[in-house]
């Protein structure tokens, strides 16, 4: 009689093959946990404490030495500091209102580009978005800097306009708004585009026909039909354009003035040019909060969706 | 009368592709009108250019008199029930079915008045406020239903309506599809792939077949008297046997098939002449079958071998390999319970038919 080949062998390779799993399962909350909830709890450990002449530039959070009055030092002092104070106060203000404006901007150009790549005849649709991503494939930092030469005193844009005696002296685009918004507009369209093109792109357009032979005309049916069926597309486009931009620090730093300064640029020279890490860590965790109010507001609406 | 819908020599091209091609058609108020045909035989492409999704290459569309040339879809009289349903999700029943009437701008009491009354006839009143995905399949085909119905168009177009629903309940829809056509008295166009429902609903059929009409009748006509073979092979089953006119009385005629070296005598057809390649055409349902040599006179009587059976309860069929190696599909109605020994495979038999039953196809 044959025995069965030992089911404690069969039991030992199932329960490592259980173990596997269960590793791949929590893979992704390791690697959050290794490369953002700690370095965030370095951050805010730092945010909490006071700045010292000293390398690294803040006291030590918990003192064990002998002579020591206290064990404990935190203050909340940095994030009282950066509240009360009416620059950064204004900062970031001025980035939510540049993020806001450029979101909108983004919407509006990249909303008809996606609607039209995905109406455009299937075996054409590839190439066009490929069209949109190509950009990628050159550094970020060296398409900003070539829009300098577009937008410079002596740039192509206005030696255009002066050429075509449509101005007699060169206008300021440098170093204003316009520039930053023309940065960020540049730069961001694709996170705009590939999501809507995704939604867009999955409608049923017999839908929109259902419309129309129900006497809606063509403006009528996309408002009442195609907007509202690519708005889990709107709204991760905008997410996609609107968070980074509020920190965007190249941008801002390259073609912005200095009288609409951004949060990326102050928490950049808090951190290397005052060497105050506390209070540029305080900014930090502060902008993180404001940013997760958009999100939160995503999750509550996906929720809503998902229960209807 | 003037027919209430008027197709005058239309085409609708695709690149090089005819899907319509050429074809003109009267269609009466009133009629249930179907167009039948297989996948990619330009029925849908004929349907869409009644509701204006489709422009035409050449030649007019007209309804109640007016030339559809350049009228958008949505100034068009007519309504579409989609084969997908084409519900709005976002929406809910009642919203969905108010679509319409908004459109064209009715007062809000008069469009809830009309909403609940459709709602009522398609028996879909308690679900007004659900979510289209909320619905059955079944449920989903009323509200659509009554989305087109309720702006009271000239002319209703339905897209394979009853495509999505299971054998059982498509039945009893059929039904229902057709007392509402009758109670509306809207004229209604039918593009389906279903003969069954085709026949059961219309008051007249179009044939389809790369894009042109292969006969226009009712659903008799092109049951018992089809034109052409694509007709008649298209529509139910039929046995067809090649050959050429031997003889030519003046209400018979005979075909002579060397296949089986016999000739068979069918009822005369006009325009031939002796010797022309026709087809005589026989249905299943029209061929006697029996084991002993049947008492008849006059009719021609096949032998041959039974290779296949299926019983399908109400009926019985037979698939008959004569001696020749053509191959005859019989089918006879199980009336009575039978305590005889049934026909079974490998028993010889006799066949035959009545000379009227046949028909003669010169396509």
């Amino acid at each position: 009689m044959n025995k069965t080949p030992g089911y404690k062998g069969l039991l030992a390779v199932n329960l490592s093959a259980r173990a596997v799993n269960r590793g791949l399962l929590w893979s992704p909350y390791l690697w959050l946990l290794l490369f953002f909830l700690a370095p965030f709890a370095i951050v805010i450990k730092i945010s909490l404490s006071e700045i010292v002449l000293a390398s690294p530039p803040y006291q030590p959070m918990f003192n064990w030495a002998e002579d020591a009055t206290q064990w404990f030092n935190g203050t909340l002092e940095n994030y009282l500091f950066v509240l009360r104070d009416r620059l950064y106060l204004y900062t970031f203000w001025n980035s939510i209102q540049t993020a806001a404006i450029s979101t909108v901007l983004v919407l509006l150009l990249g909303y008809p580009m996606a609607y039209a790549i995905a109406r455009a005849p299937a075996d054409k649709q590839g190439l066009l978005l490929m069209l949109v991503i190509i950009p990628f494939w050159t550094s970020f930092l060296l398409r900003i800097y070539a829009l300098t030469g577009l937008l410079n005193t002596h740039g192509v844009i206005n030696n255009a306009l002066l050429g075509l005696q449509l101005i007699d002296q060169p206008l300021q685009l440098m170093y204003t708004d316009f520039a930053i918004y023309i940065g960020i507009v540049y730069s961001y369209l694709p996170f705009m585009i590939l999501p809507l093109y995704a939604t867009l792109e999955r409608l049923d357009l017999s839908l929109v026909d259902a419309a129309s032979d129900l006497g809606a005309g063509p403006l009528r049916s996309f408002v009442d039909i195609t907007l509202p069926l690519s708005l889990p597309g709107i709204i991760a486009g905008c997410m996609l354009v609107f968070i980074p931009a509020m920190g965007e620090f190249v941008i801002p730093s390259l073609l912005g003035g200095a009288e609409s300064p951004m949060i990326g640029r102050v928490l950049y020279d808090e951190f290397f040019l005052n060497r105050d890490w506390p209070v540029s860590s305080a900014i930090a965790v502060v902008l993180l909060a404001l940013l997760l109010l958009p999100i939160a507001l995503l999750r509550h609406y996906q929720a809503k969706e998902a229960e209807q | 009368m003037k027919p209430f819908i008027q197709f005058d020599d239309v085409s609708k091209h695709f690149g090089d592709f005819a899907a319509v091609d050429r074809v003109s058609l009267d269609i009466e108020e009133g009629e249930f009108f179907s167009i039948l045909g297989g996948s990619g035989c330009g029925k849908t492409t004929l349907l869409r250019i009644l509701a204006g999704f489709e422009e035409l290459s050449s030649g007019r569309m007209l309804i109640d008199g007016e030339d559809m040339s350049g009228i958008p879809a949505h100034r068009r009289p007519v309504n579409m029930m989609f084969q997908s349903y084409a519900l709005f999700p976002h929406m809910n029943v009642a919203k969905n079915i108010a679509y319409g009437l908004k459109q064209d701008g009715l007062e809000p009491a008069d469009i809830d008045a009309r909403v609940t009354r459709i709602l009522d006839l398609v028996q879909m009143s308690e679900f007004a406020q659900r979510k289209p995905r909320q619905l059955s399949g079944g449920q989903q085909q009323r509200v659509a239903l009554a989305r087109a119905l309720v702006k009271q168009p000239k002319v209703l177009l339905l897209d394979e309506p009853l495509a999505a629903l299971d054998k059982k309940l498509r039945q009893n829809t059929q039904f229902e599809l057709a007392n509402i056509q009758q109670k509306t008295g809207i004229t209604f166009v039918l593009v389906t792939h279903d003969q069954e429902e085709a026949m059961m609903l219309s008051s007249r059929i179009a044939v389809m077949n790369r894009g042109q009409f292969s006969q226009v009748g009712t659903p008799s006509e092109i049951y018992e008297n089809p034109q052409n073979r694509f007709t008649a092979d298209f529509i139910g089953s039929i046995n067809l046997f090649e050959g050429n006119v031997a003889a030519l009385a003046e209400t018979m005629m005979t075909v002579s098939v060397p296949a089986i070296d016999e000739c068979l005598t069918a009822p005369a057809i006009p325009d031939v002449n002796i010797g022309d390649p026709v087809c005589l055409a026989i249905r299943p349902e029209k061929i006697w079958i029996s084991r002993q040599a049947p008492d008849t006179e006059g009719n021609t009587i096949l032998t041959g071998e039974v290779v296949d059976q299926g019983y399908f309860g109400n009926l019985s069929v037979y698939r008959v390999r004569l001696p020749s190696g053509d191959m005859v599909q019989v089918s006879t109605q199980n009336r009575v319970r039978s305590t005889e020994r049934a026909i079974q495979r490998e028993d010889e038999v006799f066949i035959h038919w009545e000379c009227t039953s046949a028909v003669v196809l010169k396509e």
